[in-house]
C-alpha cells in the first residue's frame, strides 16, 4: 500500500472525540467528504477508516477495524487526499483477501492492473444491455419457475439454519448458459465471493465446495467474519463488486458475485447510525438504507460496449423469518425478484427447499421460450403456479374436512402437490438437471390433475405433452 | 453568468451547507466546487446557506467555491422533448454517455435540449394580432404522432409584430416578436420553466373523459378519468411497474412522461428496448413517439430523485397546454418521499411517522394536484395531465405513511394484492379494497359508445365477486360440497370472472390489450351464462353439470382467443351458450 504521506495527505495528531467505531477529529480544513484516513495508534499500527462528515475546522472519520485502544493524545489521523481506492487486477482471482481488499493468504499483494474507486459510480441506463441470457443453474425449482439470467441481481431470502449455503454453492458448481449463450462462458467465467460477518465454518465450506469443483483458481474471496470488525462489512461489498465491475467490464468475464449475509451489512449500517444519532426509521434502521442497499445491488449487469457481466446472488437471512422485516423487503424492492427458502419445506427433509409461491424472477418472460428454452416454458410455468397455489387452498380444507370428503379434483390436487414438491422442487444437492428434463418432470406432476384444470397452458401444449412423461 | 457566491462549510452527503451571500434565493439553483455540481438553495439562515446537491459529493471540501446562477430549478421545454431520456434534473442520458461512458459521472453539463436541431416551424398566426398567453404561434412536427404546438409562453401579452414564416429553425432562433408597454419580447421554441411551480391554466374542468388503459379491470371496474390521480399501491413483486408498462403502452393518452424514480436500471432498460418495436393501438404509430422517460435508477443521487417527480409533471403540464391528454406514471412515488426523508434526516429536522418529514403529506397533496383536466390560458383549447403513482409500502403494509397519505389526494386506489400474485393473478389487484371515485362521473362516457349497460354490468359483477368471497370463507370450513348449489353457481361464475375477465396477460398478444368493446362483451356473455346457469339450477340442475358444458372452456379462453378486430365471434360464443343452456334446461323442465 502507499501511505497517506507519500500521496500528500494532511495529517493531524489527536483526536477529539472517540465513540464507537468514529473519531472525531478538530483543526482540520479542507478535507474532502468520503476521503480515505489513515488512523495511527499509539504503537505506530495503521487502520483504514472514512471521512463520514466534514465542518471547517473538523471531520469526522469511521475506522474499519473500530477503535479500541485509540486514546485521544496518541492517536494521529492522516488524511489521504482522496476517496478509497483499491487496486484490482486479474491475478485477485484464486486469491483471499479481507474486507478491504489486503491479502490474508500469506501470498504477496497482487500486482495492480489498476486503481478503482470503491464506491464506484452508478451505470448509465441508456448503457445498459437488457439482460436476457438464461443460466442453467441445473435446479428445477429454479431454471422451471424462477430463471436466473446472466446480469440479473437475484437474492436468496433465508432463515437461520436453513440450506442457503449449500443451494448458492450448487449454483455456482453448476452453472451453465443454455445453448443461446456465449460458448466461452466457460472459460471466461469468474466469482467474486464477499462474505460479511459469517462464521468461520460457513467460509470454509465455501472455500471447500470452490476447491472440489476445481473453481477455486477462478474465485476471490473477500473475506470479513464474524469476528471480523463489524463496520469493515460496510466496505466488503463495495470493495469485492470494484474488482467485478473491473473484471466484468474491462476483462471481458462473466463474474457471479456471492454476498453473503446481506442481514450483517444492514446492521453494521444500523450500528454506525445509531452511533452517530441518526433519525432511525424502520426497526432503528436508518432511513437511507434503500438507496445504501441500491449502491450495492444495482452494481450488476451487462453494458454496452463490454462482452462481460456481473450476476449478483446476495443471500440474507431474514430475522425471525420475516419477509417484511426491513432487510428483505428493501432488497426485494430493488432486486430482480428473490428466491425464499422455506422452514416448514426443509423441516419435512425437501432440498433445495424453494418455496414457489413467494419466490420471483422478474427477468424470466423474456429469456424464456422458443430461442432461449423450450416454447411451452411460461405457460407451463404459469400452470404450475396456479396449480400449487390452489394447493395451498386444498391443504387447509382438508385439516379441516379430512382429506377423504375432498372432491375427486381436489384429491388429484394434493397428489399433484406431493409430486410437485417431492420430484419438481426436491432434488440432490449434486443432481444436475437440463431445462428439458426440468420441464419434463413439470408435465409428469401436471398430468396428475384432469386435462380441464389446465387452463394456463394451451389445448396444443397439452396434447403435445398431457401424460408423455 | 454565474457569480461566486461563498464558500462550503459543511458536508454530510448530499447535503452542504455554506456561508457567503445573503442575496440568494430559496430553491435557487447553484453549483458546488470545482466540478460545479449541480445544487439547490433548501435553507437559509443568516449567511449560512444549505443546499442539496444533485450529484454525489464525494470528494467535495469544505471551502470549496459555490456558485450561484440566479434562477431556480427550471426544465427546457421545446421540441424534442418526446423520445428523450433524461435525468432527474432533465439531462439527457444518452448523451452523458457520449460524454463519460458506461458511468455517470459527476459535473457534466449538458444542455437537456440539442440546440442544433432544425425543425420544421409552420406559423399559425398573423402578424398584427394581439395575443395573450396560451395562443398557438405555430406547430413543428415533433414526431409523427405528435404535433409540438408552439404556444405563448405565460405572462407575454401585447401585439404579434413579427412572427417566423414557414422553415427550419434551431429552438433558440427568433421566432416572433411581441410588442407591449414595456419593449418586444422576442420569443424562440425553447421556454423555460421552473419545476416547482405549477403551469397556470385557465379554469379546472370535472374529469369526465375516461383514459381507456385496454386493461380490463381498470376500464370496467376502477376506472380512470382523463385529469384524475390513480395510486396503485404494492409490495415487490406484486406488479407495479408491469401496470405501470402496460398503462404507458396502451392507455389513449397523447402523451406518456414515465417517471423512474428511485428503481432499478434495468426497468429503464427494458422500456427504451422495448417501446420502439411496440404500436400504439389508438395510433398505429411505434409508443416511443409519444413517450418521454425520466430515469433515477435507485442508485442515481439521492436529491435528483427528489427533483424528478417534478421535472416530470413540468413536462406533463407543457404538453396539456398544448391541448394533450398526457398522463404521467411515477413509480415509485415511495422512493421520493425516501429522498425527501433522507434529505430531512440530514438536516436534523424533527421527523413525524416513521422518520418522514412533517411536510410529507403537504408535499403529496402539492403533486397530486397538478393533476387535473383544465382549459388553457387561451380560453379555447382543454388539455389533461393524468397522475398514476405507484407506492411502494414497506413490508406491502398500506398502513404506512406514504400510502396513507396519498390515499387523501387521490380518488382512484389500484391495491396490489400479494396473495394474488403468488397465484400468479396477475393483474394482482384486489377487486374488493381497490376503488375508483370516479365510476359516476364517467357513465355518460360509457353511455356516449353505446354502453349505457356498464353500469349495471359493473354493479352486478362487483356483486358475485363479493359474494364469492364471503362463501369462500365457509369453503374454507367445509368445503364447496357442503354448499347449496344456487352458492355454488355463484364460485363458478366467480371463477369465469376471476380466471377468464380479471386475469390478463400482459405478454399475451391479445389479451396484453382488450378494446371497451370487447371489455363490455366479454362481461356481458359471463354474466348471461350465470343468468342462464341460475334458472336451470333453480329447476334442480346440479352444477356440477353446468361446469362440465363446453362453453365453459370457451368463455375462459376468449380473451387470448378473441382477437380486438373480431369482437363479433362473441356473438358466436353466445349463441353456443344459448344452444348449451336451452338443451340443459329442456332436461331440468
Amino acid at each position: 500500500m502507499i501511505s497517506a504521506s507519500e500521496r500528500g495527505g494532511q495529517e493531524v495528531v489527536g483526536a477529539a472525540r472517540i465513540e464507537g467505531p468514529i473519531v472525531v477529529v478538530e483543526g482540520v480544513t479542507g478535507i474532502g467528504y468520503d476521503e480515505m484516513a489513515e488512523v495511527v495508534d499509539r504503537q505506530g499500527r495503521i487502520r483504514r477508516g472514512r471521512v463520514l462528515e466534514v465542518g471547517e475546522r473538523f471531520a469526522v472519520v469511521e475506522v474499519f477495524a473500530g477503535t479500541t485502544g485509540l486514546t485521544i493524545a496518541d492517536t494521529s489521523v492522516r488524511f489521504v487526499g482522496e476517496p478509497m481506492r483499491i487496486p484490482v487486477s486479474s491475478e485477485m482471482l484464486g486469491r483471499i483477501v479481507d474486507g478491504l481488499g489486503e491479502p490474508i493468504d500469506g501470498g504477496p499483494a497482487p500486482l495492480a492492473e489498476h486503481w478503482a474507486d470503491v464506491n464506484g459510480q452508478p451505470i448509465n441506463p441508456t448503457a445498459r444491455v437488457y439482460p436476457r441470457d438464461t443460466i442453467q443453474t441445473g435446479i428445477s425449482a429454479l431454471d422451471g419457475m424462477n430463471t436466473l439470467v446472466l446480469g440479473q441481481k437475484l437474492p436468496i431470502f433465508s432463515g437461520s439454519g436453513l440450506p442457503h449455503d449449500r443451494l448458492a454453492a450448487q449454483i455456482v458448481r453448476q452453472a451453465t448458459l443454455t445453448h443461446t449463450g456465449d460458448a466461452s462462458y466457460a472459460k471466461r467465467f469468474a466469482i467474486v465471493f464477499a462474505a460479511m460477518g459469517i462464521k468461520h465454518d460457513v467460509a470454509a465450506f465455501f472455500r471447500e465446495s470452490f476447491t472440489a469443483g476445481g473453481a477455486i483458481s477462478r474465485v476471490a474471496m473477500f473475506l470479513n467474519l464474524a469476528d471480523d470488525p463489524p463496520i469493515e462489512r460496510l466496505v466488503t461489498p463495495h470493495t469485492a463488486l470494484t474488482l467485478a465491475e473491473f473484471l466484468a467490464f474491462e476483462r471481458d468475464m462473466h463474474v457471479l458475485v456471492i454476498l453473503t449475509d446481506m442481514t450483517n451489512y444492514c446492521e453494521a449500517l444500523r450500528q454506525l447510525s445509531n452511533i452517530r444519532g441518526e433519525v432511525p426509521s424502520r426497526k432503528g434502521y436508518p432511513g437511507y438504507l434503500y438507496s445504501n442497499l441500491a449502491m450495492v445491488y444495482e452494481r450488476t449487469g451487462r453494458v454496452k460496449g463490454s462482452r462481460g457481466s456481473i450476476t449478483q446472488i446476495p443471500i440474507l437471512t431474514m430475522p425471525n423469518d420475516d419477509i417484511t422485516h426491513p432487510v428483505p423487503d428493501l432488497t426485494g424492492y430493488i432486486t430482480e425478484g428473490q428466491i425464499v427458502l422455506s422452514r416448514e419445506m426443509f423441516q419435512r427433509g425437501i432440498y433445495p427447499p424453494i418455496a414457489v409461491l413467494p419466490s420471483l424472477s422478474r427477468l424470466m418472460k423474456d429469456s424464456i421460450g422458443p430461442e432461449h428454452t423450450r416454447a411451452d416454458h411460461a405457460s407451463l410455468a404459469a400452470q404450475l403456479y396456479a396449480a400449487y397455489a390452489h394447493v395451498q387452498d386444498v391443504r387447509s380444507l382438508a385439516s379441516v374436512i379430512g382429506e377423504e370428503e375432498l372432491a375427486t379434483a381436489d384429491q388429484a390436487y394434493l397428489r399433484f402437490g406431493r409430486a410437485f414438491e417431492q420430484e419438481f422442487v426436491g432434488q440432490g444437492p449434486e443432481e444436475s438437471r437440463t431445462i428439458e428434463q426440468t420441464l419434463d418432470i413439470g408435465w409428469r406432476a401436471l398430468s396428475i390433475l384432469p386435462r380441464d384444470e389446465l387452463t394456463r397452458v394451451s389445448e396444443a401444449e397439452i396434447n403435445e405433452h398431457y401424460g408423455e412423461h | 453568468m454565474s457569480v461566486l457566491i461563498g464558500h462550503v462549510v459543511w458536508v454530510n452527503g448530499p447535503v452542504v451547507r455554506a456561508r457567503g451571500s445573503e442575496h440568494v434565493g430559496l430553491l435557487e439553483v447553484v453549483e458546488v466546487g470545482d466540478e460545479h455540481l449541480v445544487a439547490e438553495v433548501i435553507g437559509l439562515e443568516g449567511d449560512v446557506i444549505t443546499l442539496q446537491v444533485y450529484e454525489e459529493t464525494s470528494g467535495l471540501r469544505p471551502g470549496a467555491p459555490v456558485f450561484g446562477t440566479g434562477l431556480p430549478l427550471s426544465v427546457e421545454l421545446g421540441p424534442g422533448l418526446v423520445q428523450s431520456i433524461f435525468d432527474g434534473i432533465q439531462r439527457p442520458l444518452p448523451v452523458l454517455e457520449m460524454r463519460s461512458g458506461t458511468f455517470l459521472a459527476k459535473g457534466i453539463e449538458a444542455t437537456a435540449l440539442y440546440r442544433k436541431s432544425k425543425w420544421s416551424f409552420t406559423p399559425q398566426i398573423e402578424s398584427g394580432t394581439d395575443v395573450r398567453p396560451g395562443q398557438l404561434l405555430g406547430a413543428v412536427p415533433e414526431t409523427p404522432a405528435i404535433d409540438h404546438r408552439v404556444l405563448v409562453p405565460p405572462g407575454i401579452v401585447g401585439r404579434l409584430t413579427w412572427v417566423a414564416p414557414a422553415g427550419e429553425y434551431t429552438i433558440e432562433e427568433p421566432i416572433a416578436h411581441v410588442e407591449n408597454g414595456s419593449g418586444t419580447t422576442v420569443l424562440t421554441m425553447l421556454q423555460r420553466w421552473p419545476v416547482r411551480r405549477p403551469r397556470p391554466y385557465h379554469h379546472r374542468l370535472p374529469p369526465t373523459e375516461m383514459l381507456v388503459t385496454g386493461q380490463r379491470v381498470l376500464d370496467t371496474f376502477f376506472p380512470l378519468a382523463k385529469g384524475g390521480a390513480a395510486a396503485i399501491p404494492g409490495g415487490f413483486g406484486a406488479g407495479k411497474t408491469v401496470t405501470q408498462h402496460q398503462i404507458a403502452k396502451w392507455s389513449d393518452a397523447d402523451v406518456i412522461v414515465y417517471v423512474g424514480c428511485g428503481e432499478r436500471g434495468n426497468e429503464m432498460t427494458d422500456v427504451l428496448r422495448e417501446f420502439p418495436h411496440l404500436t400504439d393501438p389508438h395510433t398505429n404509430r411505434p409508443l416511443m413517439e409519444r413517450t418521454i422517460l425520466i430515469a433515477n435508477t435507485s442508485n442515481m443521487p439521492v436529491a435528483a430523485r427528489e427533483a424528478s417527480i417534478y421535472t416530470g409533471i413540468t413536462l406533463a403540464e407543457y404538453y396539456r397546454d398544448m391541448g394533450y391528454d398526457v398522463a404521467l406514471m411515477a413509480d415509485s412515488t415511495s422512493r421520493w418521499a425516501e429522498a425527501l426523508r433522507e434529505i430531512s434526516g440530514r438536516l436534523e429536522e424533527m421527523p413525524a411517522e416513521e422518520g418522514y418529514p412533517a411536510y410529507l403529506a403537504a408535499r403529496l397533496a402539492e403533486f397530486y394536484e397538478r393533476a387535473g383536466r383544465v382549459v388553457t390560458l387561451n380560453q379555447e383549447t382543454t388539455g389533461s395531465v393524468t397522475i398514476i403513482g405507484a407506492v411502494s409500502p414497506q413490508g406491502a403494509d398500506f398502513s404506512e405513511p406514504v400510502t396513507q397519505h396519498t390515499t387523501r389526494f387521490i380518488r382512484c386506489f389500484w391495491a396490489l394484492d400479494k396473495a394474488l400474485a403468488s397465484a400468479r393473478h396477475f393483474p394482482a389487484i384486489n377487486w374488493l379494497d381497490s376503488y375508483s371515485e370516479y365510476v359516476d362521473e364517467v357513465v355518460p362516457w360509457w353511455q356516449d359508445r353505446g354502453h349505457g349497460e356498464w353500469h349495471r354490468l359493473r354493479a352486478h359483477a362487483l356483486e358475485i365477486l363479493q359474494r364469492e368471497s364471503r362463501l369462500q370463507q365457509v369453503v374454507k370450513l367445509v368445503g364447496p360440497d357442503a354448499l347449496p348449489d344456487d352458492q355454488r353457481l355463484v364460485l363458478e361464475t366467480a371463477r369465469l370472472l376471476r380466471e377468464g375477465f380479471l386475469q390478463q396477460n400482459a405478454l399475451d398478444e391479445i389479451d396484453s390489450f382488450t378494446t371497451i368493446e370487447k371489455q363490455i362483451r366479454m362481461l356481458s356473455i359471463i354474466l348471461r351464462f350465470h343468468d342462464r346457469a341460475a334458472a336451470i339450477v333453480a329447476k334442480g340442475c346440479p352444477v356440477v353439470i353446468v361446469r362440465r358444458l363446453p362453453v365453459v372452456n370457451t368463455l375462459l379462453r376468449m380473451k387470448t382467443s378473441v382477437p380486438n378486430s373480431q369482437v363479433d365471434l362473441i356473438g358466436e360464443i353466445e349463441r353456443s351458450l344459448d344452444e348449451e343452456m336451452d338443451e340443459l334446461e329442456s332436461d331440468y323442465s
